[in-house]
């Protein structure tokens, strides 16, 4: 079981990520001589007993949401003809490291995936792949099956280019019927999904580091990261940095050495946006020294999120980059919930008086924020509310600066796809 | 499912992928709905009272498109196995 490369080499970080130079993806011949052979098809004893080792391990969701992997597994298995989809959708456009980890380490991420079909007992797994990774993933795919290497079967299936659409039930809805949206919850996807089928929707980072723990054990995985959150994560480090970078680090790390291994910081920085476009504005000050990890970032009111970790220049206008997001994620919205079809529209609306100075109703906007939280079918509207009102938080004296109609910001950092119609 | 003469404790839930904001619910039960700026219903966080509970179970039939539900509220000691079948969510009660 634990043949491959030497202990020293495992312990080492990247896990997930190739090692050296060469750009590409790593091929089945190059990912067995690194990781050795994934565990023989499993009786049923091993699959708990690979169940129970996860559980060990602590591996928690590393799409954003943080759920454990073992309580997942446990709850897929439970059912009848369950089926396996890996999650490779990333709608996030601040994030591209599931995109960086399926066109490098594709077979990692497939093995992730079978060996969770095997753990829940399905047939079948379906890979749905950024449009910009589907191609690796599929001749990946065909690469095993001319080695005749699994007994699961494996599709690939290109995800939706939205931001709503890594959601389970929307992966789900997406793969079923070619509708990027949520549905309904209860019944959740783990007791009723693809075709009515339990469904593990995995996102492919976390498929990746579980086809690891079934090789070399929990005790590996948590030998990096924290006791409480252990292991390690991939990062998106950009914004006002030298070199953008998706990189693999301990939990824990802190986010200055983040930051350094984007080559560090290229300006004077005020704030931080830590864990996605659904995630938290901090100050850079204060965030510097710490951990990224969610213990650390709790009393920031932060959390890791999709480890997306994006840096504001001082130069920049912190409410002016929250309203083009925010305006951005309120056209997101699948239009199926009126919280968040027209609370979003008008809520953008108001994020853009307050970033432009003009006619701006703080008491409005305050109402409607409280109106929509916590509202509609997924946490989408809820993730825009928190992205804002940390926006307001950090960005206090910028706010009194543009009620005076003074705003120094130029810059645009965040990345912000084109509009759509809907 | 308690053999109906035990007290039941439920909530109203509105899903709001069927909603379409008609607003009838927040007519026939002010008590407990309300509107958002835009029309859609927000239900109060608590138990529905029992003297409601007539009320609230019309206010559900009402909706036409049946997007109001009553959600009996589970517990891990009253789950009933012959019911809810079998527990998939590993016993997490959370909905």
């Amino acid at each position: 079981m634990k043949r491959g490369a030497d202990l020293s080499e495992r312990l080492a970080l990247p896990r997930l990520l190739p090692t050296g130079g060469l750009a590409g993806p790593t091929s089945l011949a190059g990912h067995l001589a690194r990781y050795g052979p994934p565990p023989a098809s499993l009786d049923q004893r091993q699959r708990e007993s690979l169940i129970a080792e996860v559980a060990r391990a602590g591996l928690t969701g590393r799409g954003g949401a943080g759920y454990p992997t073992a309580r997942k597994l446990a709850a897929v298995a439970a059912g009848h003809a369950p089926v396996v989809v890996a999650n490779g959708t990333e709608g996030e456009p601040a994030s591209a490291k599931d995109k960086v980890l399926m066109t490098r380490s594709p077979q990692l991420v497939l093995d992730g995936a079978v060996l969770a079909a095997e753990m829940v007992g399905a047939r079948e797994t379906v890979i749905v792949a950024h449009p910009a990774a589907r191609r690796v993933m599929a001749d990946a795919v065909a690469e095993r099956a001319r080695a005749r290497f699994d007994q699961v079967r494996i599709r690939v299936r290109p995800a939706a280019d939205r931001f709503v659409a890594g959601q389970a039930s929307a992966v789900v809805h997406w793969i079923e019927r070619g509708v990027p949206a949520p549905r309904a919850s209860p019944p959740r996807v783990t007791e009723r999904g693809l075709h009515g089928a339990p469904t593990l929707v995995q996102n492919v980072e976390t498929l990746a580091h579980l086809a690891l723990i079934a090789r070399y054990g929990a005790a590996w995985f948590r030998s990096v990261g924290t006791p409480a959150e252990p292991g390690s994560m991939l990062v998106t480090v950009l914004g006002a940095v030298r070199e953008p970078v998706c990189a693999e680090i301990a939990i824990g790390t802190g986010i200055g050495q983040a930051l350094d291994l984007a080559g560090g910081r290229s300006a004077p920085l005020q704030a931080l946006l830590l864990g996605g476009y659904s995630g938290d504005w901090v100050s850079a000050a204060v965030a510097m020294d710490r951990p990224f990890s969610s213990a650390g970032l709790a009393d920031l009111g932060a959390g890791t999120g999709a480890g997306v970790i994006a840096a504001l220049p001082a130069g920049a206008c912190g409410l002016k980059e929250t309203a083009q997001v925010v305006r951005y994620l309120a056209g997101e919205s699948a239009g199926q919930c009126g919280p968040c079809r027209f609370g979003l529209d008008a809520i953008a609306g108001q994020v853009e008086r307050l970033a432009h100075g003009r006619g701006a109703d703080p008491r409005l906007l305050h109402r409607w924020l409280g109106q929509v939280d916590g509202r509609g079918g997924c946490a989408h509207p809820s993730g825009v509310i928190r992205l804002i009102r940390s926006s307001v938080r950090v960005f206090d004296a910028e706010l009194r600066q543009h009620a005076m109609g003074w705003c120094s910001g130029t810059a645009r950092v965040l990345p912000v796809p084109p509009g759509r119609s809907r | 499912m308690t053999g109906g003469t035990g007290r039941v404790a439920v909530r109203l839930r509105v899903d709001l992928i069927a909603c379409d904001g008609r607003g009838l619910c927040a007519e026939a039960l002010p008590e407990l709905i309300t509107l958002d700026d835009w029309g859609f219903p927000i239900t109060v966080d608590r138990l529905v009272p029992p003297r409601l509970l007539a009320d609230a179970r019309e206010t559900v039939r009402a909706c036409p498109r049946l997007a109001l539900r009553l959600d009996r509220l589970r517990s891990r000691w009253s789950r009933n196995p012959v019911t809810t079948g079998p527990a998939a969510d590993g016993g997490d009660s959370r909905t």
